[in-house]
C-alpha cells in the first residue's frame, strides 16, 4: 500500500465518524451518478390521478401535488445539487486562494487591491447579493453557480492572505530563494501548497453550506426553475402541503438536503487530516 | 591596508535600515560595516540579539537589499542586483546559507530528496531524473545522511538528520561561501559536535569559505579563524579568533567573553558587568560610540567622536578610542571624522 | 547533614500513552534536595529533566501516568496529593520558572496585576497592601522603574526582563523550593549571567534550594552544588559538581563532557557521542545507554540497573564505571 493509502486507511480507522461521513460522502456520489438511472419513475412525469399519495410500496416517498414520484426526484435532485455545489465552491476556491494567496505574499498594490475588492464584497449581505446577482442576470443555473462562487470567494481570499502572509518569514520560503527561485514560483510551488491544508477543511464545510445557499435561492424562487427537480424548490413547493397533512412532499428532499450537509462538514477535519503531510506518521 | 589579492568577499560600507512603521524614523540595522572574507577562509561573527548579526547573513547572502555600501563577491558588484532578481542568476549558486532552525527552514511538503535536488534542478539545470538521483545520493553521502531517509519528509527526521538535510542542499551546487546563521543552535550538545566536525570536514573536502554566525563563543572558536564582533549594527572588533578571545581590546568584547559560562573553575574570568539598556537602534546619534553609557571604561571622548576599527596590533583592530594605539595622532583624528 | 531532605524524590517512573504505544518517560529517577542546596538537572532532550519537573509541580499532561515511586516535599508525597494539597503548595512553598518567558507569562495581563494575582491567592496580606508588594519584588528583581513597569504588558518588555518578573513571581511568596527549567536558554550571554547572579541572591538571602534544569554543562558547573545526569529517563549520575566534572565515573557523563565546547579545546577534542537516544516507546535494555556505550559487556543487559555509590554523595548507576 502506498504511503497515502496507508495514512488513510489510519485516519479513517481512528475515527469512525469521519469514516461514516466519508460512507456517506460515496453514497452520495454514486446516487449523484447513478441516480437517474435507477429511479423507478420519470422524476418530470406527472399523473394528476395519483397526486398527493402518501409514501407506499409504488412511491416509497409518495408523490407530489402533480403526481409525480417524489423519491426518483429526489435522487435526480442529488446530481443538480452536487454539481451546483461542487462547481461553486471550485470556482470561489480556486479564484479567492489564487487571489488571496498573492495578496498576502506580495502585499503592496496586489494585497490593497485584492482586500478592497473582498471588502466591498463583504459588505453586502451575502444571500442579497447573491440575490441580486442572480436577479441580474437571470435565473439559469450557471448564474446560481456564479452567484455563489461570488459571495464565497472573500471568505478563501482572507484565509488564503492570512495563511501567505505568515509563511513569507519562514525559513524554507528564504531557502527556496537560496534554491534559485523568482517569487513567482516561491508562492506557487512553496507558500501555497503549504496554505492549503486549512483551506480544504473549509472547502467542505462550504460544500454544504453551497447546497443550502442553492437552495435558498430556489426556495425564494430565485434559482432553478420548476420543473426542475432540485431540494430547495422541493421543499418550497412541499412547505405549502405541510399544514394540510402532506408531510412528504417536503420530508424527503429536507432530510436529504440535511444529510447532505451534515457529511460534508464531517468530511471536513478528515480531510485535513489526510492532506497534512505533518501527521503522517 | 596592503592590496591583498582579489579577496572572494569584499564588503565595505554594508548599511542597511528599516523604516519604523508609522514615523520618519530609521532603525540602524547594519551600519557601516567593512570586511573581507578569503577564499575557503572560515570568518565568525558573533554579538548578541539585535546587534544585527543575522541581517549582516542575509545581506551578505543577497536575502536583503543594502540601504547602502557595496558588496563584492568574486570581484562582481553583487549588492546592485536586488533580491528578488538575483535568484535567478549564476551567482545565486555560489553563496549558500544555513539556517538555524531546521525544521523550520524545511519545506514541512517535500521530502528530504526534493529539498536537496531542488537547487540542482533551478540552478545546476540538472533535469534528467538519473542524473538527478546520482548527484542527490551523492550529497546525501557527503554529508552523513543515510539513503533510506531521503524519502522522508522533515517531521520524520530528527534535529541533526534535518541539519544535515539542510547543509545538503547548500553545498549540493558546490558554492564558494557558505553563510551560517546559527546552524548548531537549536540542536543537542552531542548532535552539535558531529555537526560541526561535519563543517569542518566539508570546509576541507570542498574549499568552502564559511561566515559563521553564532552566540555561542566556544563554539565560533572551534570553527573559525577570524572573528567580527558586532554591536548595535556596528563592527567593535576583528581579528584572529584565539586573540580575540584570548586577548580581547574592546570592552564589549572583554565583557561578552567575560560572561561565558566556563565548567572549569581555573580558566574563570572576572566578570566584567554590562550595566543598563542598549542604546536605541534607531536613528542613533553619528557622534557617540553606541556602548557609550554601558561600557565600564567610558569617558568624554566617546560621546564626541564615534570610534573607527584602528588596529591595536598586527591583524588585530578594535573600534574604541581606549585601545586603538592611534588614537591621538592628527592622521586617525580625521579618518574618524565620522560616518557619513 | 542529618536534617532530612527538603525534597526526596524515590524511584519515579512515569509513562505516556500516545498514538504509537507508551513512552517509558522516566524509569526509577531518585534525586534529593537538601535546604539551601542547588541541584543542576542536566541532560539532552528526550532525557526526562522537564518530565520531573512537571511530575513534581503536577502539571503533567493528561496522558501521563505515574507508575510508581514518591516525591516527598516537606512531609507531604507530591505524586498522591490531592489537587487541592497541590494548589496550596504550588506558587508558595514550591515554584517553578520556565523557558520562553514572553510566552509563560499572560500575554493580555499587566505584569503588575499577574504579580498581584499570585499573592492575592497565597499571601495573607491585606488588599492595600498587595500593590506595594509586587512593586517591592519588583525592583526585587532589578527591574528599573517600576512605578512605570508595573503597568506594562509581556510584549513590551526584553526577554531578560520577561524572565526577571517571572522570578518575581515565583519568588513572590518565599518558596523553599524553585524549579527553574532552562531559564536563560535563548537569552544573551550578558543577561543569562545576571539573571543566574540574580537567583543566586536570592537563594543566599533566602536560604532558597533550587533545582537548574539545564542542558549546558558549563552552566551547571558555574552554578549548581550538586548535578544530577539523565539519560532516557534515567539517572545516570548524581554528584558534587566539582567531584563529577574532574572524574566522571558513567561513561555518558565523560562523554557529555567531552563533546561539550570549551575555551581551550580545539575542534578535534570535541567527540561526539555514537548512536541516537533510543526510541522509549519500544522494547528497553536494562541500561539505556548499553547501545551507545564503548564499555557494554553481557551483563549490562541484566536488570536492574544498578546504583552503586562510589564514593560519598556519588551515585552511578553502571555495573562498569569508570
Amino acid at each position: 500500500m502506498s504511503a497515502l493509502a496507508r495514512h488513510a486507511w489510519y485516519v479513517f480507522g481512528d475515527n469512525p465518524v469521519t469514516a461514516g461521513a466519508l460512507g456517506l460522502f460515496i453514497a452520495l456520489v454514486v446516487l449523484a451518478v447513478v441516480g437517474p438511472m435507477i429511479a423507478p419513475y420519470d422524476p418530470l412525469a406527472s399523473d394528476t390521478t395519483m397526486a398527493l399519495q402518501a409514501p407506499s410500496r409504488m412511491h416509497w416517498f409518495g408523490t407530489d401535488q402533480v403526481g409525480r414520484d417524489i423519491l426518483s426526484r429526489v435522487l435526480a435532485a442529488t446530481r443538480l445539487d452536487l454539481m451546483i455545489s461542487v462547481a461553486a465552491v471550485a470556482l470561489s476556491f480556486v479564484v479567492g486562494s489564487t487571489a488571496g494567496a498573492a495578496a498576502g505574499f506580495f502585499g503592496g498594490w496586489t494585497d490593497r487591491l485584492v482586500t478592497r475588492v473582498t471588502d466591498t464584497i463583504m459588505a453586502f449581505p451575502l444571500f442579497v447579493l447573491a440575490m441580486g446577482i442572480v436577479a441580474a442576470l437571470g435565473n439559469t443555473l450557471a448564474n446560481i453557480v456564479l452567484a455563489t462562487a461570488v459571495i464565497n470567494v472573500p471568505f478563501y481570499a482572507r484565509m488564503a492572505r492570512a495563511e501567505a502572509n505568515v509563511r513569507r518569514e519562514a525559513g524554507f520560503v528564504e531557502a527556496a530563494r537560496l534554491a534559485g527561485n523568482g517569487s513567482a514560483r516561491v508562492l506557487a510551488v512553496h507558500v501555497f501548497p503549504n496554505c492549503l491544508p486549512p483551506m480544504v477543511v473549509q472547502a467542505s464545510l462550504n460544500l454544504g453550506w453551497a447546497i443550502l445557499n442553492a437552495a435558498g435561492l430556489s426556495f425564494i424562487g430565485l434559482g432553478v426553475r420548476p420543473p426542475t427537480p432540485e431540494w430547495g424548490i422541493m421543499v418550497a413547493e412541499g412547505a405549502a402541503f405541510i399544514v394540510s397533512g402532506e408531510w412528504w412532499i417536503a420530508l424527503f428532499p429536507g432530510v436529504a438536503l440535511m444529510l447532505a450537509v451534515f457529511c460534508f462538514n464531517l468530511l471536513g477535519d478528515g480531510l485535513r487530516d489526510l492532506i497534512d503531510p505533518r501527521r503522517r506518521t | 591596508m596592503p592590496e591583498a589579492a582579489l579577496s572572494l568577499l569584499d564588503v565595505r560600507s554594508l548599511t542597511k535600515r528599516f523604516p519604523v512603521r508609522g514615523t520618519t524614523y530609521k532603525l540602524h540595522a547594519v551600519d557601516d560595516v567593512t570586511f573581507t572574507i578569503a577564499a575557503g577562509e572560515s570568518v565568525g561573527l558573533v554579538g548578541e540579539s539585535g546587534c544585527g548579526k543575522s541581517t549582516l547573513a542575509r545581506l551578505i547572502a543577497r536575502l536583503l537589499d543594502p540601504t547602502d555600501g557595496r558588496v563584492f563577491f568574486e570581484g562582481q558588484d553583487i549588492g546592485q542586483i536586488p533580491a528578488a532578481r538575483f535568484a535567478t542568476t549564476p551567482a545565486r549558486a555560489r553563496i549558500q546559507m544555513v539556517f538555524q532552525d531546521p525544521a523550520d527552514s524545511l519545506n514541512p511538503r517535500f521530502t528530504a530528496f526534493d529539498a536537496i535536488a531542488e537547487p540542482l534542478h533551478r540552478l545546476g539545470r540538472l533535469h534528467e531524473r538519473a542524473a538527478l538521483r546520482r548527484r542527490v545520493e551523492e550529497v546525501a553521502e557527503l554529508v552523513g545522511l543515510p539513503h533510506a531517509l531521503l524519502g522522508r519528509y522533515p517531521h520524520q527526521l530528527s534535529g541533526g538528520q534535518q541539519q544535515r538535510v539542510g547543509i545538503g542542499r547548500a553545498v549540493a551546487l558546490a558554492p564558494l561561501l557558505l553563510v551560517l546563521d546559527e546552524p548548531t543552535s537549536a540542536l543537542d550538545v552531542s548532535v552539535q559536535a558531529v555537526i560541526l566536525h561535519l563543517l569542518a570536514e566539508l570546509r576541507r573536502q570542498l574549499g568552502l569559505a564559511y561566515l559563521f554566525v553564532s552566540h555561542d563563543l566556544n563554539v565560533v572558536r572551534m570553527i573559525t579563524e577570524r572573528v567580527l564582533v558586532m554591536y548595535l549594527g556596528k563592527i567593535v572588533e576583528a581579528g584572529p579568533s584565539e586573540v580575540i578571545f584570548d586577548r580581547p581590546a574592546h570592552p564589549y568584547t572583554r565583557a561578552l567573553v567575560s560572561a561565558v559560562p566556563v565548567a572549569d573553575r581555573a580558566g574563570r574570568r572576572q566578570r566584567i558587568a554590562v550595566t543598563g539598556e542598549p542604546q536605541s537602534a534607531v536613528d542613533p546619534s553619528p557622534h557617540v560610540c553606541r556602548f557609550f553609557g554601558r561600557c565600564p571604561d567610558g569617558f568624554a571622548r566617546c560621546e564626541q567622536q564615534m570610534p573607527v576599527l584602528a588596529p591595536v596590533a598586527p591583524d588585530h583592530e578594535a573600534a574604541c578610542h581606549l585601545s586603538a594605539n592611534t588614537a591621538e595622532s592628527p592622521c586617525s583624528s580625521s579618518m574618524a571624522a565620522g560616518p557619513i | 547533614m542529618t536534617q532530612p531532605p527538603l525534597l526526596a524524590v524515590a524511584d519515579l517512573s512515569i509513562e505516556f500513552r500516545t498514538r504509537e504505544g507508551i513512552v517509558s518517560a522516566l524509569d526509577g529517577v531518585s534525586l534529593s534536595v537538601r535546604r539551601g542546596e542547588t541541584v543542576g538537572l542536566v541532560g539532552e532532550s528526550g532525557s526526562g529533566k522537564s518530565v520531573t519537573a512537571l511530575a513534581l509541580m503536577g502539571i503533567l499532561h493528561p496522558a501521563a501516568r505515574v507508575t510508581s515511586g514518591r516525591a516527598v516535599f516537606g512531609g507531604l508525597d507530591l505524586l498522591a496529593a490531592s489537587e487541592q494539597q497541590r494548589q496550596d503548595y504550588r506558587g508558595r512553598a514550591l515554584s517553578m520558572i520556565f523557558q520562553s518567558p514572553r510566552t509563560a507569562l499572560n500575554p493580555i495581563r499587566s505584569i503588575g496585576q499577574q504579580i498581584a494575582d499570585v499573592l492575592r491567592r497565597h499571601a495573607n496580606l491585606p488588599h492595600a497592601k498587595i500593590k506595594a508588594r509586587a512593586l517591592e519584588l519588583l525592583a526585587r528583581v532589578q527591574i528599573p522603574d517600576v512605578e512605570r513597569r508595573f503597568d506594562a504588558y509581556p510584549f513590551e518588555l526584553s526577554g531578560g526582563m520577561c524572565q526577571r518578573v517571572m522570578i518575581a513571581l515565583a519568588i513572590a511568596c518565599a518558596p523553599a523550593l524553585l524549579i527553574a527549567d532552562e531559564p536563560t536558554t535563548g537569552l544573551d550571554v550578558t543577561t543569562q549571567r545576571s539573571i543566574l547572579d540574580l537567583l543566586d541572591d536570592l537563594r543566599r538571602t533566602t536560604q532558597m534550594a533550587m533545582i537548574l534544569i539545564t542542558h549546558d554543562l558549563g552552566l551547571a558547573a558555574e552554578r549548581c552544588d550538586r548535578i544530577v545526569v539523565m539519560h532516557a529517563g534515567h539517572v545516570v549520575e548524581s554528584a558534587a559538581t566539582s567531584s563529577l566534572f574532574t572524574a566522571p565515573r558513567h561513561p555518558y557523563t565523560a562523554r557529555l563532557i567531552a563533546s561539550t565546547p570549551r575555551p581551550g579545546a580545539k575542534l578535534a577534542d570535541l567527540v561526539p557521542i555514537p548512536g541516537t537516544v533510543p526510541d522509549l516507546r519500544g522494547a528497553l535494555t536494562a541500561c539505556r545507554y548499553r547501545a551507545r556505550c564503548e564499555r557494554a559487556v553481557a551483563v549490562c543487559d541484566e536488570p536492574p540497573l544498578p546504583r552503586t555509590e562510589t564514593d560519598v554523595g556519588h551515585l552511578v548507576a553502571c555495573r562498569r564505571p569508570l
